[in-house]
Protein backbone atom coordinates (compact mmCIF):
# COMPACT_ATOMS: atom_id res chain seq x y z
CA UNK A 1 0.00 0.00 0.00
CA UNK A 2 2.97 2.11 1.23
CA UNK A 3 4.87 1.78 -2.64
CA UNK A 4 2.41 3.92 -4.90
CA UNK A 5 3.61 6.85 -2.19
CA UNK A 6 7.06 5.88 -3.48
CA UNK A 7 6.61 5.25 -7.37
CA UNK A 8 4.43 8.78 -7.80
CA UNK A 9 5.94 10.22 -10.70
CA UNK A 10 4.93 13.52 -10.60
CA UNK A 11 6.82 16.84 -11.97
CA UNK A 12 8.33 17.16 -7.90
CA UNK A 13 9.78 13.69 -7.60
CA UNK A 14 10.63 12.05 -10.76
CA UNK A 15 14.22 11.98 -10.50
CA UNK A 16 13.49 9.80 -7.68
CA UNK A 17 11.02 7.76 -9.14
CA UNK A 18 13.82 7.12 -12.48
CA UNK A 19 16.41 5.78 -10.55
CA UNK A 20 14.14 3.44 -8.82
CA UNK A 21 12.51 2.20 -12.22
CA UNK A 22 9.18 2.62 -13.53
CA UNK A 23 6.64 1.17 -11.55
CA UNK A 24 3.57 0.43 -12.64
CA UNK A 25 1.20 -0.09 -9.55
CA UNK A 26 -0.08 3.48 -9.70
CA UNK A 27 -1.57 3.40 -13.58
CA UNK A 28 -3.32 0.25 -12.34
CA UNK A 29 -6.82 2.59 -11.82
CA UNK A 30 -6.60 3.33 -15.60
CA UNK A 31 -6.44 -0.74 -16.70
CA UNK A 32 -10.44 -1.18 -16.37
CA UNK A 33 -10.97 1.77 -18.86
CA UNK A 34 -8.41 0.81 -21.32
CA UNK A 35 -9.72 -2.83 -21.26
CA UNK A 36 -13.19 -1.19 -22.12
CA UNK A 37 -11.46 0.59 -25.16
CA UNK A 38 -9.67 -2.31 -26.41
CA UNK A 39 -12.61 -4.89 -26.17
CA UNK A 40 -15.59 -2.26 -27.59
CA UNK A 41 -13.59 0.01 -29.84
CA UNK A 42 -10.40 -1.32 -31.14
CA UNK A 43 -11.45 -5.09 -31.49
CA UNK A 44 -14.82 -4.12 -33.13
CA UNK A 45 -12.75 -1.65 -35.86
CA UNK A 46 -10.56 -4.02 -36.32
CA UNK A 47 -12.97 -7.18 -36.65
CA UNK A 48 -14.98 -4.59 -39.10
CA UNK A 49 -11.50 -3.89 -41.29
CA UNK A 50 -11.10 -8.07 -41.36
CA UNK A 51 -15.02 -8.29 -42.15
CA UNK A 52 -15.26 -6.08 -44.75
CA UNK A 53 -11.88 -7.92 -47.20
CA UNK A 54 -13.63 -10.84 -46.64
CA UNK A 55 -16.74 -10.50 -49.37
CA UNK A 56 -19.55 -12.51 -49.44
CA UNK A 57 -22.42 -13.14 -51.67
CA UNK A 58 -21.88 -11.86 -55.66
CA UNK A 59 -18.79 -10.21 -54.72
CA UNK A 60 -17.37 -13.58 -52.98
CA UNK A 61 -15.15 -14.31 -55.84
CA UNK A 62 -14.00 -10.36 -56.68
CA UNK A 63 -10.80 -10.81 -54.03
CA UNK A 64 -9.99 -9.28 -51.15
CA UNK A 65 -10.32 -5.78 -51.87
CA UNK A 66 -14.06 -6.61 -53.79
CA UNK A 67 -16.26 -4.74 -51.03
CA UNK A 68 -14.24 -1.27 -51.67
CA UNK A 69 -14.09 -2.29 -55.49
CA UNK A 70 -17.69 -2.29 -55.50
CA UNK A 71 -18.37 1.00 -53.46
CA UNK A 72 -16.17 3.23 -55.66
CA UNK A 73 -16.90 1.55 -58.82
CA UNK A 74 -20.57 2.23 -58.41
CA UNK A 75 -21.46 5.74 -59.31
CA UNK A 76 -24.63 5.59 -56.81
CA UNK A 77 -22.35 4.46 -54.18
CA UNK A 78 -19.21 6.83 -54.59
CA UNK A 79 -21.79 9.63 -54.61
CA UNK A 80 -22.56 9.37 -50.92
CA UNK A 81 -19.09 10.33 -50.11
CA UNK A 82 -20.04 13.70 -51.74
CA UNK A 83 -23.12 14.28 -50.69
CA UNK A 84 -21.69 14.17 -46.97
CA UNK A 85 -18.89 16.69 -47.56
CA UNK A 86 -20.86 18.80 -48.97
CA UNK A 87 -23.03 18.88 -45.99
CA UNK A 88 -20.47 18.11 -43.54
CA UNK A 89 -17.60 20.77 -44.60
CA UNK A 90 -19.15 23.74 -45.14
CA UNK A 91 -21.93 22.98 -41.78
CA UNK A 92 -18.73 22.78 -39.58
CA UNK A 93 -17.33 26.07 -41.47
CA UNK A 94 -20.33 28.20 -40.72
CA UNK A 95 -20.59 27.13 -36.76
CA UNK A 96 -17.12 27.80 -36.44
CA UNK A 97 -17.53 31.07 -38.43
CA UNK A 98 -20.77 32.35 -35.81
CA UNK A 99 -19.17 30.61 -32.85
CA UNK A 100 -16.24 32.10 -32.37
CA UNK A 101 -16.38 36.00 -32.74
CA UNK A 102 -19.13 34.96 -30.30
CA UNK A 103 -16.50 32.48 -27.86
CA UNK A 104 -14.29 34.95 -28.21
CA UNK A 105 -16.72 37.94 -26.48
CA UNK A 106 -18.02 36.23 -23.92
CA UNK A 107 -14.69 34.79 -22.16
CA UNK A 108 -14.88 38.04 -20.34
CA UNK A 109 -18.29 38.67 -18.76
CA UNK A 110 -21.16 40.55 -20.08
CA UNK A 111 -24.68 41.83 -18.53
CA UNK A 112 -26.75 38.28 -19.03
CA UNK A 113 -24.01 35.94 -19.70
CA UNK A 114 -25.91 32.64 -18.00
CA UNK A 115 -28.89 33.65 -20.13
CA UNK A 116 -27.33 34.04 -23.24
CA UNK A 117 -24.80 30.46 -22.83
CA UNK A 118 -27.91 29.18 -22.11
CA UNK A 119 -29.87 30.22 -25.13
CA UNK A 120 -26.86 29.03 -27.24
CA UNK A 121 -26.29 25.53 -25.67
CA UNK A 122 -30.23 24.63 -24.98
CA UNK A 123 -30.46 23.40 -28.60
CA UNK A 124 -28.22 20.51 -27.67
CA UNK A 125 -31.92 19.05 -26.18
CA UNK A 126 -33.75 19.45 -28.54
CA UNK A 127 -32.72 16.17 -30.37
CA UNK A 128 -32.85 15.30 -34.51
CA UNK A 129 -36.38 14.46 -34.78
CA UNK A 130 -38.07 17.29 -32.50
CA UNK A 131 -35.82 19.63 -34.70
CA UNK A 132 -36.59 17.62 -38.10
CA UNK A 133 -40.58 17.89 -37.08
CA UNK A 134 -40.59 21.68 -35.61
CA UNK A 135 -38.48 22.36 -39.37
CA UNK A 136 -41.38 20.40 -41.35
CA UNK A 137 -43.47 22.87 -39.92
CA UNK A 138 -41.83 25.85 -39.06
CA UNK A 139 -40.17 25.93 -42.64
CA UNK A 140 -43.31 24.08 -44.36
CA UNK A 141 -45.15 25.61 -47.24
CA UNK A 142 -47.67 26.77 -44.36
CA UNK A 143 -45.31 27.11 -41.37
CA UNK A 144 -44.55 30.57 -39.90
CA UNK A 145 -40.95 31.17 -41.87
CA UNK A 146 -42.87 31.62 -45.65
CA UNK A 147 -45.66 33.13 -43.53
CA UNK A 148 -43.42 35.88 -43.09
CA UNK A 149 -41.35 36.21 -45.93
CA UNK A 150 -45.11 36.18 -47.89
CA UNK A 151 -46.24 38.48 -45.46
CA UNK A 152 -42.94 40.81 -45.83
CA UNK A 153 -43.12 40.66 -49.83
CA UNK A 154 -40.03 39.04 -49.33
CA UNK A 155 -41.50 35.76 -51.71
CA UNK A 156 -44.34 35.39 -54.16
CA UNK A 157 -44.39 31.63 -53.48
CA UNK A 158 -43.89 29.53 -50.69
CA UNK A 159 -40.16 28.88 -50.61
CA UNK A 160 -39.58 24.69 -50.14
CA UNK A 161 -37.09 24.48 -47.02
CA UNK A 162 -37.30 21.11 -46.13
CA UNK A 163 -36.99 17.57 -48.13
CA UNK A 164 -34.04 18.93 -49.93
CA UNK A 165 -30.37 19.79 -48.92
CA UNK A 166 -31.56 23.12 -47.35
CA UNK A 167 -33.45 21.19 -44.51
CA UNK A 168 -30.11 18.89 -43.77
CA UNK A 169 -27.68 22.29 -44.09
CA UNK A 170 -30.31 23.84 -41.53
CA UNK A 171 -30.50 21.00 -39.35
CA UNK A 172 -27.19 20.04 -38.93
CA UNK A 173 -25.90 23.73 -38.66
CA UNK A 174 -28.13 24.25 -35.51
CA UNK A 175 -27.57 20.74 -34.09
CA UNK A 176 -24.13 21.15 -34.17
CA UNK A 177 -23.78 24.80 -32.94
CA UNK A 178 -23.64 24.66 -29.07
CA UNK A 179 -20.89 22.02 -29.05
CA UNK A 180 -18.83 24.54 -31.31
CA UNK A 181 -19.25 26.95 -29.13
CA UNK A 182 -19.43 25.38 -25.84
CA UNK A 183 -15.55 23.60 -27.40
CA UNK A 184 -14.38 27.42 -28.01
CA UNK A 185 -15.83 29.17 -25.06
CA UNK A 186 -13.42 26.26 -22.97
CA UNK A 187 -10.78 27.93 -25.11
CA UNK A 188 -11.45 31.08 -25.92
CA UNK A 189 -11.58 31.69 -21.47
CA UNK A 190 -7.73 29.78 -21.41
CA UNK A 191 -6.00 32.89 -23.35
CA UNK A 192 -4.75 35.65 -21.52
CA UNK A 193 -5.90 38.48 -22.10
CA UNK A 194 -2.97 40.41 -21.06
CA UNK A 195 -1.32 38.55 -24.68
CA UNK A 196 -3.53 41.17 -26.61
CA UNK A 197 -3.26 44.22 -24.21
CA UNK A 198 0.26 43.67 -24.84
CA UNK A 199 0.14 43.74 -28.29
CA UNK A 200 -2.37 47.45 -28.11
CA UNK A 201 0.16 48.66 -25.95
CA UNK A 202 3.06 47.87 -28.73
CA UNK A 203 0.73 50.01 -31.84
CA UNK A 204 -0.80 46.61 -33.37
CA UNK A 205 -3.97 47.59 -34.68
CA UNK A 206 -7.10 45.12 -34.03
CA UNK A 207 -6.13 43.29 -37.36
CA UNK A 208 -3.18 42.80 -36.70
CA UNK A 209 -3.91 41.74 -33.38
CA UNK A 210 -7.02 39.21 -34.48
CA UNK A 211 -4.19 37.76 -36.81
CA UNK A 212 -1.32 37.81 -35.34
CA UNK A 213 -2.35 37.00 -31.83
CA UNK A 214 -5.88 36.42 -30.79
CA UNK A 215 -6.23 33.54 -34.06
CA UNK A 216 -3.01 31.92 -33.34
CA UNK A 217 -3.78 31.79 -29.91
CA UNK A 218 -7.40 30.34 -30.58
CA UNK A 219 -5.62 27.72 -32.59
CA UNK A 220 -5.96 25.05 -30.83
CA UNK A 221 -9.45 25.18 -29.85
CA UNK A 222 -10.48 25.67 -33.73
CA UNK A 223 -8.94 22.68 -34.66
CA UNK A 224 -10.59 20.87 -31.66
CA UNK A 225 -13.92 22.46 -32.46
CA UNK A 226 -13.10 22.16 -35.81
CA UNK A 227 -12.44 18.19 -35.63
CA UNK A 228 -15.27 17.54 -33.23
CA UNK A 229 -18.06 19.47 -35.21
CA UNK A 230 -17.17 17.34 -38.71
CA UNK A 231 -17.00 14.16 -36.84
CA UNK A 232 -20.89 14.96 -35.36
CA UNK A 233 -21.59 16.24 -39.34
CA UNK A 234 -20.03 14.06 -41.26
CA UNK A 235 -21.10 10.93 -39.48
CA UNK A 236 -25.05 11.93 -38.61
CA UNK A 237 -28.15 10.31 -40.47
CA UNK A 238 -31.59 10.70 -39.03
CA UNK A 239 -31.61 14.31 -40.10
CA UNK A 240 -30.76 13.29 -43.70
CA UNK A 241 -33.71 11.11 -43.52
CA UNK A 242 -36.19 12.75 -42.09
CA UNK A 243 -35.66 16.79 -43.71
CA UNK A 244 -33.51 15.60 -46.20
CA UNK A 245 -34.00 13.57 -49.79
CA UNK A 246 -32.73 10.52 -48.40
CA UNK A 247 -33.33 8.78 -52.28
CA UNK A 248 -30.95 11.60 -53.76
CA UNK A 249 -29.08 14.33 -53.17
CA UNK A 250 -28.95 13.64 -49.05
CA UNK A 251 -27.99 10.53 -49.34
CA UNK A 252 -25.06 10.13 -47.29
CA UNK A 253 -22.47 7.99 -46.10
CA UNK A 254 -23.46 7.09 -42.97
CA UNK A 255 -27.29 5.88 -44.48
CA UNK A 256 -25.20 3.95 -47.23
CA UNK A 257 -23.29 2.14 -44.55
CA UNK A 258 -26.79 1.65 -42.58
CA UNK A 259 -28.84 0.45 -46.02
CA UNK A 260 -25.90 -2.72 -46.94
CA UNK A 261 -25.99 -3.48 -43.12
CA UNK A 262 -29.72 -3.67 -42.31
CA UNK A 263 -31.29 -3.34 -45.42
CA UNK A 264 -29.32 -6.00 -47.38
CA UNK A 265 -27.52 -7.66 -44.49
CA UNK A 266 -24.25 -7.82 -46.30
CA UNK A 267 -22.14 -6.90 -43.10
CA UNK A 268 -19.11 -7.26 -44.89
CA UNK A 269 -19.90 -4.60 -47.60
CA UNK A 270 -21.36 -2.33 -44.85
CA UNK A 271 -18.29 -2.49 -42.98
CA UNK A 272 -16.28 -1.96 -46.17
CA UNK A 273 -18.18 1.80 -46.04
CA UNK A 274 -17.78 1.77 -42.85
CA UNK A 275 -14.21 2.11 -43.23
CA UNK A 276 -14.11 4.21 -45.92
CA UNK A 277 -15.72 6.72 -43.89
CA UNK A 278 -13.05 6.28 -40.73
CA UNK A 279 -10.33 7.01 -43.47
CA UNK A 280 -12.16 10.05 -44.94
CA UNK A 281 -12.71 11.05 -41.57
CA UNK A 282 -8.75 10.67 -40.06
CA UNK A 283 -7.56 12.38 -43.14
CA UNK A 284 -9.88 15.26 -42.18
CA UNK A 285 -8.52 15.27 -38.62
CA UNK A 286 -4.66 15.21 -39.96
CA UNK A 287 -5.91 17.94 -42.03
CA UNK A 288 -6.90 20.19 -39.48
CA UNK A 289 -3.84 19.40 -36.98
CA UNK A 290 -1.52 20.15 -39.84
CA UNK A 291 -3.35 23.49 -40.76
CA UNK A 292 -2.99 24.23 -37.22
CA UNK A 293 0.83 22.95 -36.45
CA UNK A 294 0.88 25.74 -39.32
CA UNK A 295 -0.52 28.25 -37.43
CA UNK A 296 1.02 28.00 -34.01
CA UNK A 297 3.38 25.88 -32.79
CA UNK A 298 3.50 25.93 -29.14
CA UNK A 299 1.42 25.13 -26.05
CA UNK A 300 -1.93 23.95 -26.46
CA UNK A 301 -3.03 26.04 -23.43
CA UNK A 302 -2.54 29.13 -24.88
CA UNK A 303 -0.61 31.93 -22.70
CA UNK A 304 -2.23 31.13 -19.57
CA UNK A 305 -0.20 31.28 -16.57
CA UNK B 1 -3.78 50.26 -39.19
CA UNK B 2 -2.80 53.06 -36.54
CA UNK B 3 -6.01 54.99 -37.17
CA UNK B 4 -7.74 52.27 -35.86
CA UNK B 5 -5.26 51.63 -33.13
CA UNK B 6 -5.90 55.42 -31.92
CA UNK B 7 -9.72 54.95 -31.51
CA UNK B 8 -11.19 55.17 -27.99
CA UNK B 9 -10.68 53.01 -25.58
CA UNK B 10 -14.42 52.30 -24.40
CA UNK B 11 -14.86 51.16 -28.15
CA UNK B 12 -12.24 48.62 -28.55
CA UNK B 13 -12.55 46.62 -25.29
CA UNK B 14 -15.76 45.72 -24.24
CA UNK B 15 -18.06 48.98 -26.03
CA UNK B 16 -19.90 47.14 -28.62
CA UNK B 17 -21.13 44.51 -27.70
CA UNK B 18 -24.80 44.91 -29.41
CA UNK B 19 -23.60 42.74 -32.14
CA UNK B 20 -23.82 39.45 -29.61
CA UNK B 21 -26.86 40.49 -28.19
CA UNK B 22 -28.45 40.36 -32.09
CA UNK B 23 -26.70 37.29 -32.94
CA UNK B 24 -27.94 35.63 -29.96
CA UNK B 25 -31.42 37.08 -30.31
CA UNK B 26 -31.42 35.76 -34.32
CA UNK B 27 -30.31 32.09 -33.28
CA UNK B 28 -32.98 32.15 -30.13
CA UNK B 29 -35.80 33.18 -32.53
CA UNK B 30 -34.86 30.67 -35.05
CA UNK B 31 -34.91 28.12 -32.49
CA UNK B 32 -37.71 29.21 -30.70
CA UNK B 33 -39.71 29.16 -33.87
CA UNK B 34 -38.72 25.37 -34.47
CA UNK B 35 -39.67 24.67 -31.39
CA UNK B 36 -43.20 26.61 -31.01
CA UNK B 37 -43.78 25.05 -34.53
CA UNK B 38 -43.47 21.77 -33.28
CA UNK B 39 -45.27 22.67 -29.26
CA UNK B 40 -48.31 24.18 -31.11
CA UNK B 41 -48.60 21.42 -33.06
CA UNK B 42 -48.92 19.31 -30.24
CA UNK B 43 -51.50 20.65 -28.19
CA UNK B 44 -53.56 21.59 -31.22
CA UNK B 45 -56.51 20.14 -32.22
CA UNK B 46 -56.58 21.34 -35.87
CA UNK B 47 -54.31 23.87 -37.55
CA UNK B 48 -54.94 24.96 -41.13
CA UNK B 49 -53.19 27.79 -42.49
CA UNK B 50 -53.51 30.05 -39.97
CA UNK B 51 -50.76 31.39 -37.74
CA UNK B 52 -52.12 30.44 -34.11
CA UNK B 53 -53.53 26.18 -33.90
CA UNK B 54 -57.47 26.60 -34.37
CA UNK B 55 -58.03 24.94 -31.21
CA UNK B 56 -55.90 23.37 -28.33
CA UNK B 57 -56.25 19.86 -26.67
CA UNK B 58 -54.16 17.28 -24.49
CA UNK B 59 -55.34 14.18 -26.60
CA UNK B 60 -52.08 13.60 -28.46
CA UNK B 61 -50.28 13.44 -25.34
CA UNK B 62 -52.92 10.79 -24.01
CA UNK B 63 -52.82 9.10 -27.66
CA UNK B 64 -48.70 9.29 -27.39
CA UNK B 65 -48.94 7.61 -23.87
CA UNK B 66 -51.39 4.32 -24.87
CA UNK B 67 -50.16 4.41 -28.88
CA UNK B 68 -46.48 4.47 -28.42
CA UNK B 69 -45.97 2.68 -25.22
CA UNK B 70 -44.10 6.25 -23.79
CA UNK B 71 -43.65 5.16 -20.48
CA UNK B 72 -42.06 1.84 -21.05
CA UNK B 73 -40.01 3.89 -23.65
CA UNK B 74 -38.90 6.32 -21.08
CA UNK B 75 -38.37 3.80 -18.34
CA UNK B 76 -35.42 2.80 -21.04
CA UNK B 77 -34.37 5.82 -21.29
CA UNK B 78 -33.78 7.07 -17.57
CA UNK B 79 -32.39 2.75 -17.47
CA UNK B 80 -29.84 3.10 -20.34
CA UNK B 81 -28.81 6.82 -19.43
CA UNK B 82 -28.21 5.83 -15.81
CA UNK B 83 -26.55 2.70 -16.06
CA UNK B 84 -24.17 4.10 -19.10
CA UNK B 85 -23.09 7.48 -16.73
CA UNK B 86 -23.01 5.68 -13.63
CA UNK B 87 -20.27 3.11 -15.69
CA UNK B 88 -18.30 5.89 -17.49
CA UNK B 89 -17.98 7.45 -14.39
CA UNK B 90 -16.56 4.15 -12.21
CA UNK B 91 -14.53 3.56 -15.07
CA UNK B 92 -13.63 7.04 -16.00
CA UNK B 93 -13.24 8.68 -12.69
CA UNK B 94 -9.94 6.34 -11.80
CA UNK B 95 -8.29 6.95 -15.07
CA UNK B 96 -8.76 11.00 -15.33
CA UNK B 97 -6.79 10.29 -11.76
CA UNK B 98 -3.97 8.70 -13.13
CA UNK B 99 -3.82 10.94 -16.44
CA UNK B 100 -3.97 14.30 -14.38
CA UNK B 101 -1.79 13.10 -11.91
CA UNK B 102 1.30 10.85 -13.31
CA UNK B 103 3.65 11.54 -16.18
CA UNK B 104 4.84 8.15 -17.59
CA UNK B 105 6.27 6.91 -20.88
CA UNK B 106 3.52 6.44 -23.32
CA UNK B 107 0.68 8.92 -21.55
CA UNK B 108 0.20 10.80 -24.80
CA UNK B 109 -0.52 7.65 -26.93
CA UNK B 110 -3.03 6.42 -24.08
CA UNK B 111 -4.60 9.55 -24.01
CA UNK B 112 -5.32 9.53 -27.80
CA UNK B 113 -6.36 5.81 -27.49
CA UNK B 114 -8.62 6.56 -24.69
CA UNK B 115 -10.02 9.60 -26.58
CA UNK B 116 -10.43 8.15 -29.90
CA UNK B 117 -13.53 6.63 -30.13
CA UNK B 118 -14.98 10.49 -29.73
CA UNK B 119 -13.39 10.84 -33.24
CA UNK B 120 -14.22 8.32 -35.02
CA UNK B 121 -17.88 8.12 -36.70
CA UNK B 122 -19.69 5.71 -34.21
CA UNK B 123 -21.41 3.85 -37.08
CA UNK B 124 -17.50 2.77 -37.80
CA UNK B 125 -17.55 0.95 -35.04
CA UNK B 126 -21.22 0.66 -34.46
CA UNK B 127 -21.96 -1.95 -37.10
CA UNK B 128 -18.91 -4.81 -36.28
CA UNK B 129 -19.80 -4.09 -32.67
CA UNK B 130 -23.63 -4.95 -33.35
CA UNK B 131 -22.33 -7.82 -35.14
CA UNK B 132 -20.38 -9.06 -32.38
CA UNK B 133 -22.98 -8.83 -29.68
CA UNK B 134 -25.68 -10.45 -31.76
CA UNK B 135 -23.23 -13.45 -32.18
CA UNK B 136 -22.86 -12.94 -28.10
CA UNK B 137 -26.96 -13.39 -27.88
CA UNK B 138 -27.01 -9.15 -26.59
CA UNK B 139 -28.13 -7.60 -29.79
CA UNK B 140 -31.57 -6.00 -29.26
CA UNK B 141 -31.39 -6.34 -25.40
CA UNK B 142 -31.31 -3.85 -22.82
CA UNK B 143 -27.58 -4.71 -22.00
CA UNK B 144 -26.34 -4.96 -25.54
CA UNK B 145 -27.81 -1.36 -25.80
CA UNK B 146 -25.82 -0.21 -22.48
CA UNK B 147 -22.85 -1.64 -23.05
CA UNK B 148 -22.50 -0.02 -26.89
CA UNK B 149 -23.41 3.80 -25.38
CA UNK B 150 -19.96 3.33 -23.01
CA UNK B 151 -18.02 3.41 -25.71
CA UNK B 152 -18.13 6.85 -26.94
CA UNK B 153 -19.30 8.01 -22.99
CA UNK B 154 -16.27 6.88 -21.53
CA UNK B 155 -13.72 9.05 -23.82
CA UNK B 156 -15.98 12.26 -22.95
CA UNK B 157 -15.68 11.24 -18.76
CA UNK B 158 -11.84 11.06 -18.93
CA UNK B 159 -11.65 14.18 -20.94
CA UNK B 160 -13.82 16.26 -19.18
CA UNK B 161 -12.56 15.22 -15.69
CA UNK B 162 -9.00 15.14 -16.20
CA UNK B 163 -8.59 18.76 -15.53
CA UNK B 164 -11.52 18.68 -12.02
CA UNK B 165 -8.24 16.05 -10.52
CA UNK B 166 -5.80 18.53 -12.02
CA UNK B 167 -6.97 21.74 -9.94
CA UNK B 168 -6.80 19.69 -7.24
CA UNK B 169 -3.97 20.20 -4.86
CA UNK B 170 -1.75 17.37 -4.45
CA UNK B 171 -0.29 18.38 -0.89
CA UNK B 172 -3.44 17.15 0.36
CA UNK B 173 -3.05 13.84 -1.39
CA UNK B 174 0.41 13.82 0.29
CA UNK B 175 -0.74 15.07 3.83
CA UNK B 176 -3.02 12.53 4.04
CA UNK B 177 -0.72 9.81 3.02
CA UNK B 178 2.00 11.21 5.57
CA UNK B 179 -0.56 10.28 8.41
CA UNK B 180 -0.72 6.66 7.44
CA UNK B 181 -3.75 6.86 5.09
CA UNK B 182 -3.79 4.04 1.77
CA UNK B 183 -4.03 4.69 -1.52
CA UNK B 184 -7.95 3.43 -1.45
CA UNK B 185 -8.59 5.71 1.27
CA UNK B 186 -6.92 8.68 -0.02
CA UNK B 187 -9.11 8.15 -2.77
CA UNK B 188 -12.21 7.99 -0.94
CA UNK B 189 -12.05 10.06 2.22
CA UNK B 190 -9.88 13.21 0.44
CA UNK B 191 -9.99 12.85 -2.82
CA UNK B 192 -13.63 12.25 -4.30
CA UNK B 193 -15.39 14.62 -1.19
CA UNK B 194 -13.36 17.41 -2.89
CA UNK B 195 -13.79 16.58 -6.67
CA UNK B 196 -17.46 15.39 -5.76
CA UNK B 197 -19.28 18.70 -7.53
CA UNK B 198 -16.99 17.78 -10.72
CA UNK B 199 -17.86 14.86 -11.23
CA UNK B 200 -21.40 15.32 -10.46
CA UNK B 201 -21.51 18.02 -13.46
CA UNK B 202 -19.57 15.48 -15.86
CA UNK B 203 -22.17 13.04 -14.69
CA UNK B 204 -24.85 15.29 -15.63
CA UNK B 205 -23.50 16.27 -18.90
CA UNK B 206 -22.55 12.68 -19.64
CA UNK B 207 -26.63 11.83 -19.55
CA UNK B 208 -27.34 14.48 -21.27
CA UNK B 209 -25.43 13.02 -24.37
CA UNK B 210 -26.44 9.67 -23.44
CA UNK B 211 -29.69 9.98 -23.83
CA UNK B 212 -29.31 12.13 -27.06
CA UNK B 213 -27.03 9.67 -28.79
CA UNK B 214 -28.69 8.20 -31.70
CA UNK B 215 -26.76 5.59 -33.96
CA UNK B 216 -25.57 3.26 -31.48
CA UNK B 217 -28.41 2.98 -29.70
CA UNK B 218 -30.19 2.43 -33.48
CA UNK B 219 -28.31 -0.18 -34.31
CA UNK B 220 -28.30 -2.61 -31.62
CA UNK B 221 -31.72 -2.03 -30.07
CA UNK B 222 -34.95 -4.68 -30.28
CA UNK B 223 -38.44 -4.11 -29.82
CA UNK B 224 -38.03 -3.90 -26.19
CA UNK B 225 -34.55 -1.99 -25.98
CA UNK B 226 -35.71 1.27 -27.83
CA UNK B 227 -34.43 4.51 -26.29
CA UNK B 228 -36.90 7.14 -26.89
CA UNK B 229 -34.56 8.81 -29.55
CA UNK B 230 -34.79 5.33 -31.11
CA UNK B 231 -38.39 5.62 -30.78
CA UNK B 232 -39.01 8.25 -32.06
CA UNK B 233 -37.16 8.40 -35.32
CA UNK B 234 -38.99 4.90 -36.09
CA UNK B 235 -42.24 6.80 -35.52
CA UNK B 236 -41.11 9.95 -37.61
CA UNK B 237 -39.39 7.55 -40.23
CA UNK B 238 -43.15 6.29 -40.72
CA UNK B 239 -44.97 9.19 -40.85
CA UNK B 240 -48.42 9.37 -42.10
CA UNK B 241 -48.74 6.02 -39.82
CA UNK B 242 -49.70 7.97 -37.17
CA UNK B 243 -50.79 11.76 -36.73
CA UNK B 244 -47.70 14.18 -37.08
CA UNK B 245 -49.34 15.44 -33.48
CA UNK B 246 -48.87 13.03 -31.43
CA UNK B 247 -45.21 12.46 -33.16
CA UNK B 248 -44.87 15.98 -31.86
CA UNK B 249 -45.87 15.53 -28.64
CA UNK B 250 -43.48 12.57 -28.03
CA UNK B 251 -40.84 15.32 -29.40
CA UNK B 252 -42.08 17.45 -26.69
CA UNK B 253 -41.57 14.86 -24.13
CA UNK B 254 -38.23 14.10 -25.38
CA UNK B 255 -36.56 17.56 -25.19
CA UNK B 256 -38.25 18.48 -21.92
CA UNK B 257 -36.19 15.43 -20.33
CA UNK B 258 -33.17 16.49 -21.47
CA UNK B 259 -33.64 20.00 -20.87
CA UNK B 260 -34.55 19.33 -17.37
CA UNK B 261 -30.90 17.59 -17.12
CA UNK B 262 -29.23 19.79 -18.96
CA UNK B 263 -30.63 22.94 -16.87
CA UNK B 264 -29.62 21.14 -13.56
CA UNK B 265 -26.47 20.61 -14.95
CA UNK B 266 -25.88 24.57 -16.18
CA UNK B 267 -26.38 25.10 -12.57
CA UNK B 268 -23.66 23.41 -11.43
CA UNK B 269 -21.27 23.98 -13.76
CA UNK B 270 -19.85 27.26 -16.01
CA UNK B 271 -19.37 26.21 -19.03
CA UNK B 272 -16.44 28.97 -19.31
CA UNK B 273 -14.41 26.65 -16.92
CA UNK B 274 -15.24 23.73 -17.87
CA UNK B 275 -12.17 22.66 -20.06
CA UNK B 276 -12.86 20.25 -22.89
CA UNK B 277 -9.12 19.70 -24.63
CA UNK B 278 -6.81 17.30 -25.40
CA UNK B 279 -3.58 18.12 -23.07
CA UNK B 280 -0.32 17.31 -24.90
Amino acid sequence: MQRAAGARVGPGTAPRARRGGLRWGPLVPIAPALLVVLVLFVYPFAYGLALSLHPIGALARGGMLANYAAFFGTPWERASIWNTLRLAVPVSALDLALALPLAYRLRRPLPGQRLITALLVIPMTLGTVLLAEGMIEFFGPAGWANKALLALHLVRMPVQFVHNYTGVFISLAIADFPAVFLVLLGYASGVDPRLEQAARTLGAGWWARLRRVTLPLLAPGIAAAAALSFVATFSVFPSAVLVGEPAGSTRVIALAAWQAAYEQFDYPRASAIAMVMAAIELVFVALVLAARNRAYRGPTIGGRG
Amino acid sequence: MSAVARAPRARTDGGSSWWVYAAVAAFALLVAGIFLSAFLNSIASSWFGGWLPDGYTMRWYRFALAEFNLGYVLWVTVVVGVSVTVLSLILGVPAAYVLARHAFPGRAPLLLLLVLPMLVPPITYGIPLAAMLYAAHLGGSLAGVIVVNIVPALPFAVLIMTPFFEQIDPNLERAARTLGAGPVQVFRRVLLPIALPGVLAAGLLILVRAIALFELTFLVSGARSQTLVVALYYTAFAAGIRPAQAIDAMAVVYMVTGLVVLLAALRFINPVNMVIRVRQ
